[in-house]
């Protein structure tokens, strides 16, 4: 049954990449986020501008077009580097972008921007009397992030970050414009040359629900779990 | 006349990438960009309201095909949607033969097909929230004055609700207009697709994305802006009065 | 939590950062754009065959280098091999001098004709500017077809640009496009031979004006591994003398034609 035609195993096997591409690229994305929600919340201007450029620039483009220049001319622009170190002091090392490495990076890098409003305005939900009760206990700093600005911020963060996920998920979908092998790839790829478009597509748009499904089970249940001594129980 | 074009050609003389030409390219891509987003905006708008009433409805016949319709089109990427009514249009026996046909062998129409379904999906869960959030005081208020349910859908929730709705549905517009760059992938010349061509032809990958960044980043601060302003007007009886 | 996250980024540099490597090409990975049969394709189970697959294998077997083939698609091609992506590019890559200030390519090692395609219902004879006239011309994106037809043509005719030549070909048999552009033999596998409908040559196959048509398909190369260069052409000059490309020829084009 998951043979379809000979692709079962390719198919399969983007699925995978979809996965991984998803997984990695939201952890980069939120590791991106939180740097640029402290950062707009910084008190060095600088910091703060950079951060607006950041979010303003990639939540006003297209993902496909930010994704196209980045995989293709970030690509040129590595190589730039590199060529220089070749040509002046005969280094031959370079990095090696791969599609894969690529794509994580830039889903990851656009998802930054989106999630950087969610975290700042998670951050500033927490109420300052909360980290001054910490601070009052003799909390340092980390202490009061870790115990209560982080778990308090979750809590409002999490609606957006799931949000985001949902959107970042299908995002994936576009690598295979660019050229990597996701299941979405196979899929189109194995339509043309069968001619049999719903065989393929349809299964994968299947896929796509059930993540989210799944997805969206975690997150009540997170949501749950950071709710605990709030709301209704 | 013939001096602007004169200065123009000045202006890209030794430019071997923003030549008139490649320059007519991004125009017709504009163009086909902002008809693909206006008209499916439009009729997603149309389709999304009936939808919506139907979504909020007691009974579950009602509510639930819709629910599914717009769970399965919110949870599958467009590309995948788009994708499957490209290409499945064809394979329906006979299309060829209809007067559809000529219709849907356009790259355009498929497009615009798929772009309605999606942002129809969207606009339905946003109106529903919307008119989930009507206060019930104003319903009490309708039913007290004797108003039918109909009636008091047309005068009392669906204006306010349309209203609560506008800061959410200006996001699904700036979504849309990024989604539809995906149009290039079932050859369209939009936007994204002149910039593709140019970087084919002339490898030059900054030159011809940031130029079409730099259009799209134009064209989304103007619905930005745009959306502000209507908040402005229509929310106008929500903002604290200063006066 | 933060365990978790610095050690998936250390994963994701490591992974970047392992393919550095140094010059001295025991290995080489060569960029190619994929399906465009006969030159290359994939069998349903994902084997990677093909005239360009069969005689690239040969050339680095006669070189003493394990060869590693990476898809890309088309639109950048070129990029990736400047990116160092790859090491080569064996694509069915016209040598013409729009991609000669790009990068270095090797002898040529097959020459092939451009053609027009269309269903056998299209009653003319010949591809012309009044021929043309209205219809929906079919090539793929950042090819010399794309470039000859886009200047020639695109002012009476609406062009249609593909990623793959596949997605041409079913977009021909939905009846979406009148005509395509393309180089002959892939016309011939994908249309002429097809069993999802009537195709026919339009016209006489075109080789000229050489600013579009080039000298051959080449291998490409970055401008500076003109030693690698060197191996390959060295390499390709030993296998048409020993009868290997003789026979690998036959195996995709038979023996009619040369």
């Amino acid at each position: 049954m998951l043979d379809l035609q000979g692709y079962g195993p390719r198919l399969i096997e983007g699925a995978g990449v979809t996965i991984q591409l998803a997984v990695l690229s939201l952890i980069l994305a939120i590791v991106l986020g939180l740097l640029t929600a402290s950062a707009k919340m910084s008190r060095n201007w600088l910091l703060r501008r950079t951060a607006t450029v950041y979010t303003t620039l990639i939540r006003g483009v297209p993902d496909l077009v930010l994704m196209m220049l980045l995989f293709f001319g970030g690509q040129i622009g590595v190589n730039a580097v590199s060529d220089m170190l070749y040509d002046n002091y005969d280094i031959d090392i370079y990095i090696n972008f791969n599609a894969f490495a690529a794509g994580v990076l830039t889903i990851g890098f656009i998802f930054g921007a989106y999630m950087g409003e969610t975290f700042r305005g998670a951050f500033m939900a927490v109420e300052n009397g909360q980290i001054e009760a910490g601070k009052a206990y003799g909390m340092s700093d980390s202490l009061v992030f870790l115990r209560i600005r982080f778990p308090q911020m979750m809590r409002h963060a999490l609606p957006g970050l799931s949000n985001n996920w949902m959107v970042l998920l299908k995002t994936t979908a576009l690598v295979s414009v660019i050229g990597l092998t996701d299941m979405v790839r196979v899929a189109a790829e194995a339509s043309r040359a069968t001619h049999e478009p719903f065989t393929f597509l349809l299964p994968v748009a299947a896929v796509y629900l059930l993540i989210a499904s799944v997805s969206e089970w975690i997150f009540s249940r997170l949501q749950k779990r950071y709710d605990i001594g709030f709301g209704e129980q | 006349m013939l001096d602007i074009s004169a200065w123009f050609n000045d202006l890209l003389a030794g430019n071997l990438i923003f030549t008139p030409t490649t320059l007519g390219y991004y125009w017709e891509g504009l163009v086909t960009t902002s008809q693909l987003v206006f008209l499916s905006l439009v009729a997603g708008l149309i389709l999304a309201v009936p939808l919506a009433i139907m979504r909020s409805s007691k009974h579950k016949w009602i509510s639930l095909p819709v629910y599914f319709y717009t769970y399965v089109f919110r949870g599958t990427p467009l590309l995948i949607q788009l994708y499957i009514i490209y290409y499945g249009v064809v394979f329906i026996d006979g299309i060829q033969q209809t007067f559809l046909w000529p219709i849907l062998r356009e790259a355009f129409y498929p497009a615009l097909i798929a772009f309605t379904l999606n942002t129809a999906a969207y606009t339905t869960e946003i109106f529903r929230g919307a008119i989930k959030a009507t206060a019930q005081g104003e319903i009490e208020a309708a039913r007290a004055y004797g108003m039918s349910p109909r009636l008091m859908m047309r005068r009392i929730i669906l204006p306010s609700a349309f209203r609560r709705a506008l800061p959410a549905y200006g996001n699904e517009v700036i979504f849309m207009l990024h989604a539809s760059a995906i149009a290039s992938v079932v050859t369209l010349m939009d936007l994204t697709g002149a910039a593709r061509f140019v970087y084919a032809r002339f490898y030059a990958p900054f030159e011809a994305f940031l130029f079409v960044a730099a259009i799209y980043l134009c064209l989304t601060f103007a619905i930005l802006y745009f959306f502000r302003y209507l908040e402005k007007k229509l929310l106008a009886h929500l903002r604290p009065q200063t006066s | 939590m933060k365990k978790l996250l610095s050690v998936s980024l250390l994963g994701l540099a490591v992974a970047a950062a392992s393919s550095a490597q140094a010059r001295d090409y025991d290995n080489v990975r060569i960029g190619v754009d994929v399906p465009y049969e006969p030159m290359e394709y994939r069998t349903a189970d994902g084997e990677l065959t093909g005239f360009d697959i069969d005689l690239g294998n040969a050339l680095c077997e006669r070189i003493g280098v394990t060869c590693e083939w990476i898809e890309q698609e088309w639109d950048g091609i070129i990029p990736g091999l400047m990116s160092r992506n790859y090491d080569a590019i064996m694509s069915s890559m016209t040598i013409n001098d729009e991609r000669r200030e790009q990068v270095l390519f090797s002898d040529p090692y097959i020459t092939m004709p451009s053609a027009w395609f269309a269903p056998s219902s299209l009653d003319i004879s010949e591809a012309n500017e009044e021929t043309l006239d209205g219809m929906t011309i079919g090539v793929q994106r950042g090819t010399l077809q794309d470039n000859y037809v886009t200047d020639n043509y695109s002012s009476v005719a609406s062009v249609s640009r593909y990623s793959t030549a596949d997605d041409m070909v079913l977009d021909m048999q939905a009846e979406r496009l009148d005509i395509v552009f393309l180089d002959y033999p892939i016309g011939q596998t994908t249309l002429l031979d097809s069993e999802h409908g009537e195709y026919v040559l339009i016209g006489e196959t075109i080789t000229e004006p050489k600013e579009y048509f080039g000298d051959g398909f080449g291998i490409a190369f970055r401008q500076r591994d003109e030693a690698l260069a060197e191996r390959f052409n060295e390499a390709l000059a030993e296998l048409q003398e020993d009868g290997t490309y003789d026979e690998i020829y036959t195996r995709y084009f038979g023996e009619d034609q040369e």
